[in-house]
């Protein structure tokens, strides 16, 4: 956010808040202890907004559940936004002084009026008032978010929707007002952190741009770096669909079962001319490798770090020996750049760690001393006097303009539905999501048993479900414009009609991915899981003939 | 410049410990004046990350002027206050709780302190009778409040009864549990809001139950284990340290505890890795950590069996009555 990958505050400030909106996030099931702190701040007196198509379990905990429809989360802000700037409750002050582009923003938002709102969401204008009322009134405001907003065509204007609204009211920059991206994986931030992002180099210094930092790079590496940003991965499976791209080599992902699109992402992946994949698993990917390099469970069986959702770096430490055969991610790396002729010598994880402090001005005060002293340090943390901070852009309150820095833009943004339409063929807008138990293509959650789990099931409301003459657990033909599974149906009163739910648990069960279009959002390579148009259809009879219809299109 | 709210100053209230004046900040409690002092206040249903509810009764300490004694765990420091933590009420006191409970209940895995508390306060839990004999399974769980057989007095009620195993990630086993409590708050409004368990029935016959006493799998649990983080005594206990315990293999002097952080999402919970025989057979959480409280989720704390191989069949097997 304004320059750095990262939520502006920390998971106590939703302790110490007076209104928090979850939208898009089921964190009761997805980020259960995060949710403990949301549920500190409820009962510390915040009020709770959830906005999810779903009435989900974090739902239940709200004062107010906004039941929008799948992919109009901008018509939504943008209403909110109208209706904020048309009462009169714009933080004029910080509007004035911190951000630019406030005229053309509002120009933006006019058309959004509630009413139309009210059509594009299927919320109604006076809970969106509410919403747009309580949010600008509050002393201090928290809006987190997940993959409810990120996985679609338009992820990053999502984003930018809720960004737009949190300079509109000055909930950013401040104790216990901000934005909180909640990340689905342990070092999903830690990789953006390192530059595992096509235009960054570490510490979010940009490989364009930034001339500066890419010298300090090119000096401490002797080298001279490629001065253009790579590819993305929806970016990287267009070049291979080109012929652009041949060879790849695949480090801890699992895209066959992870795109959108499995069977695109599959077949481009398994035509490489050279995949080398390394793993803790024999995953899918690592299925089609003519490589398989054996990697360390890095959580357990390597010395590191990873950083969490709140910006916090913390020691990831070996407590099991690795079976044999199997080799540190470092080592391997280190391994395969001798052969190419380069000696990086036989680094540890802190020398890695020391040299990335030298390059990353946001990490170098984040020794290993100091991380295991301090449990974690939060970035940016730039000497080892700096505490780390525990929220982001205070600058942006400053009085004194030099201190104030660069401001913040409004990024208008236009509602546009997803590209998956519905239609009388595909009538059912299908969404995707997590369970408590499980996690994502359940590669580690697979493994464990927990009388938690259930067997894969298709969500249906029950007005759908009566109307399809379907029962609970009777077995349904599922199509999308690209393919079609068998689920046993869950009747699900959380569900609204029109409205079902599948998860990507469990793959082998129902490969889920076959549905979802490989729709991507230019700007952020995210798909749009999250909207895929379905038909529903009772499987008796003609079981067995779709059952070899589904075999044909595999 | 955006302030920090960080709360009033605290101001210092003095009060006199043990004949010693001392100086602690308001809304400390008397027990965390005495661990400031150094002085050994034994607790059961105590615990950093929770709530006190002060059922257990061995932290009791006598303040001049104060009828009862009072529960240093809850009860916050008064300018003046006149406290006496090794009287001999106090003593009187805390020997008898000791003892009331270790006649009752197996105290065996409650650590070392529980030996050393009841050696130094002189607890005989023997002098009750010898135990009567332990209950069926399900038994003590079907009392009726206000339904009691006059006692003969020949033996001391226990509640002795079998290990509940309905589940593959962990055992109840009530013939450990004091009704601390500590479950329950773990369980609701200190950390996770899911309300599964609650005190059931009266008197002696009180005990930790699921709604209307079904098996966990059907009960609102959803196996986040953090009850199992905050139990003193080893009432409830991961399966995997079960079985290890009931074939003699556990072996704390084998085991190795590393912290690390969790593989699943982006929330950064610690996770402490016991791990024995390069196994891991247990996963707990640091109490002071600021993320996690000493609170994990399901995943985080039984989802880690993706790192190893499959133990042995288990052959205590799960049947629906379970243990014994």
């Amino acid at each position: 956010m304004f320059g750095a990958g990262g939520g502006t505050s920390s998971y106590q400030e939703v302790e110490e808040t007076d209104l928090i909106v979850l939208w898009g996030s089921n964190a009761r099931e997805t980020h259960p202890i995060f949710f403990h702190h949301l549920l500190r701040g409820v009962r510390n007196g915040a009020r709770l907004y959830v906005v999810d198509p779903r009435r989900t379990s974090s739902a239940q905990w709200a004062d107010v559940w906004l039941g929008i429809d799948v992919g109009s989360d901008i018509s939504l802000a943008n209403a909110v936004g109208r209706e904020i700037i048309h009462a009169g409750l714009v933080n004029e002050t910080f509007v004035r002084r911190a951000t630019t582009g406030f005229e053309a923003y509002a120009e933006s938002v006019e058309p959004y009026t509630l009413e139309r709102a009210e059509r594009d969401t299927g919320v109604p204008a006076e809970v969106i008032r509410a919403l747009a009322h309580d949010y600008a009134r509050a002393d201090r405001a928290q809006l987190c978010w997940t993959l409810g907003i990120t996985e679609h065509h338009n992820a990053t204007d999502n984003v930018l929707a809720l960004i737009n609204l949190a300079l509109l009211t000055g909930h950013v920059g401040r104790y216990g007002s901000g934005l909180v991206p909640l990340r689905g994986q342990n070092n999903v931030q830690g990789g953006g952190d390192m530059g595992a992002i096509p235009n960054k180099l570490p510490g979010f210094q940009d490989v364009e741009t930034d001339l500066e930092a890419r010298a300090r790079f090119e000096a401490a590496y002797g080298v001279r770096l490629p001065p253009k940003r790579g590819w993305h991965l929806s970016q990287m499976l267009e070049a291979m669909e080109r012929g652009e791209l041949t060879a790849c080599y695949i480090v801890g992902e699992n895209p066959v079962r992870s795109e959108a699109d499995s069977h695109r992402a599959a077949r481009l992946i398994g035509g490489l001319r050279h995949l080398v994949v390394q793993d803790t698993f024999l995953t899918d990917t690592a299925e089609l490798a003519h490589v398989v390099l054996p990697a360390t469970a890095t959580w357990c069986e390597a010395e590191g770090t990873v950083t969490s959702s709140e910006r916090r770096v913390q020691r990831v430490r070996r407590a099991l020996e690795p079976p044999p055969g199997v080799r540190d991610d470092i080592e391997i790396i280190c391994e395969i750049a001798r052969r190419l002729g380069a000696d990086w010598g036989h680094p540890t994880a802190q020398e890695v760690w020391d040299e990335l402090r030298s390059l990353s001005p946001i990490h170098a005060g984040m020794s290993y001393r100091r991380l295991e002293e301090l449990g974690g340090l939060q970035w940016p943390c730039y000497d080892e006097q700096h505490p780390g901070e525990t929220f982001l852009h205070a600058r942006l309150w400053e009085e004194d303009p030099a201190r104030r820095g660069r401001p913040a833009p409004f990024n208008p943004v236009e509602f546009e539905p997803p590209v998956d339409e519905l239609s009388d063929e595909f009538p059912i807008r299908l969404t995707t999501g997590r369970r408590l138990d499980s996690f994502n293509t359940g590669v580690q959650s697979g493994r464990y048993e927990t009388p938690l789990r259930r067997p894969e099931c298709l969500g249906l409301s029950p007005e759908d479900a009566a109307r399809l003459g379907l029962k609970e657990g009777e077995r349904a033909l599922v199509s999308s414009r690209r393919g079609s599974v068998e689920a046993p149906v869950h009747v699900d009163p959380t569900l609204r009609p029109g409205l079902a739910f599948l998860t990507l648990h469990f793959p082998e069960q129902v490969a889920t991915n076959l549905l979802t279009v490989d729709a991507w959002d230019p700007k952020s390579g995210t798909a749009e899981f999250k909207a895929t148009a379905v038909r529903v259809e009772r499987l008796d009879g003609q079981r067995e003939m779709a059952g070899a219809a589904r075999q044909a299109r595999v | 410049m955006s302030a920090v709210f960080v709360g009033l100053p605290r101001r210092m209230v003095e009060v006199t410990l043990d004949g010693r004046q001392t100086r602690v900040p308001e809304g400390s409690t008397l027990l965390e004046a005495c661990r400031q002092q150094g002085i050994e206040t034994p607790t059961l249903c105590y615990l950093e990350n929770l709530t006190p509810v002060n059922v257990c009764r061995v932290c009791v300490v006598e303040v001049e002027g104060s009828r009862a004694l009072v529960p240093a765990c809850s009860r916050p420091v008064e300018p003046g206050m006149v406290v006496h933590t090794d009287s001999e009420r106090v003593r009187t006191s805390r020997r008898l709780v000791l003892e009331l409970l270790a006649s009752s209940v197996d105290l065996s895995l409650a650590g070392p302190e529980v030996e050393r508390w009841m050696r130094s306060y002189g607890a005989d839990p023997g002098r009750f009778g010898p135990p009567a004999p332990p209950r069926g399974a399900g038994e003590r769980d079907r009392a009726r409040a206000g339904e009691h057989l006059a006692p003969d007095g020949a033996s001391a009620e226990t509640v002795a009864q079998p290990a509940k195993v309905d589940n593959q990630s962990y055992v109840r086993d009530y013939s450990r549990c004091i009704l601390c409590y500590k479950c329950v708050e773990a369980c609701g409004v200190d950390a996770q809001n899911t309300f599964a368990i609650a005190v059931a029935g009266r008197g002696f016959d009180a005990r930790i139950s699921t709604e209307f006493d079904v098996g966990l799998p059907d009960s609102a649990c959803v196996y986040c284990g953090n009850c199992i983080g905050v139990c003193p005594t080893g009432a409830l206990m991961f399966k995997s340290e079960y079985d290890l315990r009931r074939s003699g293999a556990w072996d704390e002097s084998r085991q190795t505890v590393t912290t690390t952080v969790c593989p699943y999402c982006g929330v950064g919970c610690n996770l402490e890795l016991h791990v024995q025989d390069n196994r891991i057979v247990k996963v707990t959480s640091p109490l002071d950590h600021d993320v996690t409280r000493g609170h994990l989720c399901v995943k985080g704390r039984f989802g880690f069996p993706f790192v190893q191989a499959a133990p042995e069949k288990d052959e205590s097997g799960l049947g629906p009555a379970g243990g014994e």
